[in-house]
């Protein structure tokens, strides 16, 4: 059952991508076009526009959705493809097991960063 | 008994590539495996990069600094093709595994229309909003700014 | 329409007692209006190859015994015309992804061991009437068309040498095993969905496919096992999501006894059970 589990997230991790990085992708590199949510102007790193976009509590939360939501569906994805090609049972588990402590690791440092600087942000 | 051992006869990678009718969707298939491995790459390093907001505006401009210039600015555009593809061909692939672009079951009459021909006017369609998508970027990344 | 003088078929022999190593040998034949590549092979093993080991049986892509990979892709020797190669240069070879016994003879042993695992059978509690039957279960054309283009499935490992999942992966189920359990998941006289659904569940489940359409196109019956994959994922994911169930298998089918039959309208043929 395990693999159905994984598969079935995976699929819903992916509409979610969709849709949040979407907005990411719109905010950060169709600035020119769109210019949402950059409110200083300029470029959409400027030091300004990270700052008004971290002061809403909607970029914190979705930045740590999408984090989320984007390391569980690339990092099933890897482990797939590693595992498509054929691997032994025991090599299996070490790679899941690094993938998953891997996984963890990141998504607690990033989702740290997206609240500190959120914190950070309101103060300024 | 037998001794079938000598020679695995397995297509392996290849297989991964090519290997048989070489489809549409074998290539899909292919770009999106190729493309989903960039794009943790680039999100895994993109994590810590981005993380630099976090201990202020110094830190943070200096950790832009290191990722400025044209081979980046060449390296994100390449990174927003690969989301407009991975994105819209997995969406494609949401809508065909779980089985609602595929058609039903049906009577095989010489010639085989299969599932395969189905959803292809979908995958193309899929395969022209990339596009459309991937210029539109184009335009933000190289003309407008 | 092509037509050639000559054909020459180039054949990759290999012998595992004597040979490391597969060879690729060419031989010339002259060409017969209407010649299949198992025409070709029939006339070099009569005329200069007696040694050359295939496995073919009907001749007319029924049995599935011929399935080789004809220049580039998994094909029915049977059923391929010379002409629709579109040249004259013939390359056969045994189907890739499957050990080989001898030159063109695959070992389609992991393809039925995948498959009987995947209960490819009909499972319900009624064991004295699937044994001794006493009468028909109920089943309407609509729901006979929900599996039936899945019967058509003549087990040739066509769509095995053509999938690139396993062409890596052997322990992948391959699209015929999947393909036919699903056959008998959507069955209306079949209840058995609970004991596949735990392996299907698992790593021998249809998880790894990514629909690279292979398999429905080298299918030489038409039998679209990617869109039996499909759906078969769509039930397991609906059902996990409590949004399906399968429906409790046919009854049997009940005679009406107090109807009578009307003077215009034939009687119903005899019984076959």
């Amino acid at each position: 059952m395990r693999d159905r589990t994984l598969w079935t997230w995976h699929v819903f991790a992916g509409l979610v991508i969709l849709v949040i990085l979407g907005l990411h992708m719109a905010v950060m590199h169709l600035d020119a076009i769109l210019g949402i949510f950059n409110p200083a102007g300029g470029h959409p790193v400027d030091w300004a526009n990270v700052v008004a976009r971290a002061q809403q509590t909607f970029f914190a939360v979705t930045y740590v959705v999408l984090l989320g939501a984007a390391l569980f569906h690339g990092l099933y994805g890897l482990r797939t493809i590693i595992f498509e090609l054929g691997i032994g049972s025991g090599l299996k588990t070490t790679v899941s097991g690094v993938l998953v402590l891997g996984g963890l690791a990141m998504f607690a440092f990033g989702a740290w960063a997206a609240w500190a600087s959120h914190t950070l942000a309101r103060t300024q | 008994m037998l001794d079938t051992n000598g020679h695995p006869n397995r297509l392996g990678l290849w297989g991964w590539l090519g290997g048989g009718r070489w489809g549409l969707e074998r290539y899909l298939y292919t770009l999106h495996r190729l493309t989903g491995l960039g794009l943790l790459a680039y999100f895994l390093l993109h994590i810590i990069v981005t993380s630099a907001r976090a201990y202020g505006e110094e830190a943070w401009l200096a950790s832009m600094a290191r990722v400025t210039g044209p081979l980046f600015v060449v390296g994100e555009y390449l990174v927003f093709v690969a989301f407009a593809f991975h994105g819209l061909n997995g969406l494609r692939l949401v809508l065909v595994e779980l089985g609602w672009a595929i058609g039903k079951p049906i009577e095989p009459v010489y010639p085989y229309r299969t599932s395969v021909d189905v959803q292809r006017p979908l995958a193309l369609g899929v395969m022209v909003l990339a596009g459309l998508v991937i210029i539109a970027g184009g335009a933000d990344f190289f003309l407008l700014h | 329409m092509t037509t050639f003088t000559n054909v020459t078929f180039r054949i990759r022999r290999y012998d595992p007692a004597s040979q490391p190593q597969p060879v690729w040998e060419d031989h010339t034949l002259p060409y017969a209006g209407g010649m299949t590549v198992l025409d070709g092979l029939r006339t070099l093993k009569e005329t200069v190859l007696p040694t050359l080991a295939w496995r073919s049986s009907c001749r007319m892509g029924v049995c599935g015994s011929c399935g080789m990979f004809i220049n580039g892709r998994p094909r029915l020797a049977c059923n391929t015309q010379v002409t629709e190669l579109g040249t004259s240069l013939v390359t056969v070879a045994p189907l890739p992804n499957f050990r080989i016994i001898r030159d063109l003879v695959p070992d389609l042993r992991p393809m039925f061991d995948a498959h009987a695992a995947l209960m490819p059978h009909i499972i319900r509690d009624d064991e004295d009437e699937m044994e001794e039957p006493t009468n028909e279960y109920w089943q309407t054309p609509h729901q006979l068309e929900e599996f039936l283009q899945f019967t058509y499935c003549i087990k040739c490992g066509c769509c095995m040498a053509a999938c690139p999942t396993f062409a890596t992966d052997p322990a992948y189920s391959g699209p015929m095993p999947l393909g036919q359990a699903h056959r008998y998941n959507t069955d209306s006289r079949d209840g058995g969905f609970g004991a596949r659904r735990a392996v299907l569940g698992g790593d021998r489940g249809p998880w790894k496919c990514h629909y690279a359409g292979e398999c429905s196109q080298a299918c030489p019956k038409g039998v679209d096992p990617a869109r039996a994959i499909q759906l078969m994922k769509r039930q397991l994911v609906f059902d996990y999501l409590r949004l399906w169930k399968q429906p409790s298998p046919a009854r049997l089918a009940v005679v009406p006894a107090e109807v009578k039959r009307r003077a215009d309208v034939p009687e119903a043929p005899a019984r076959t059970i």
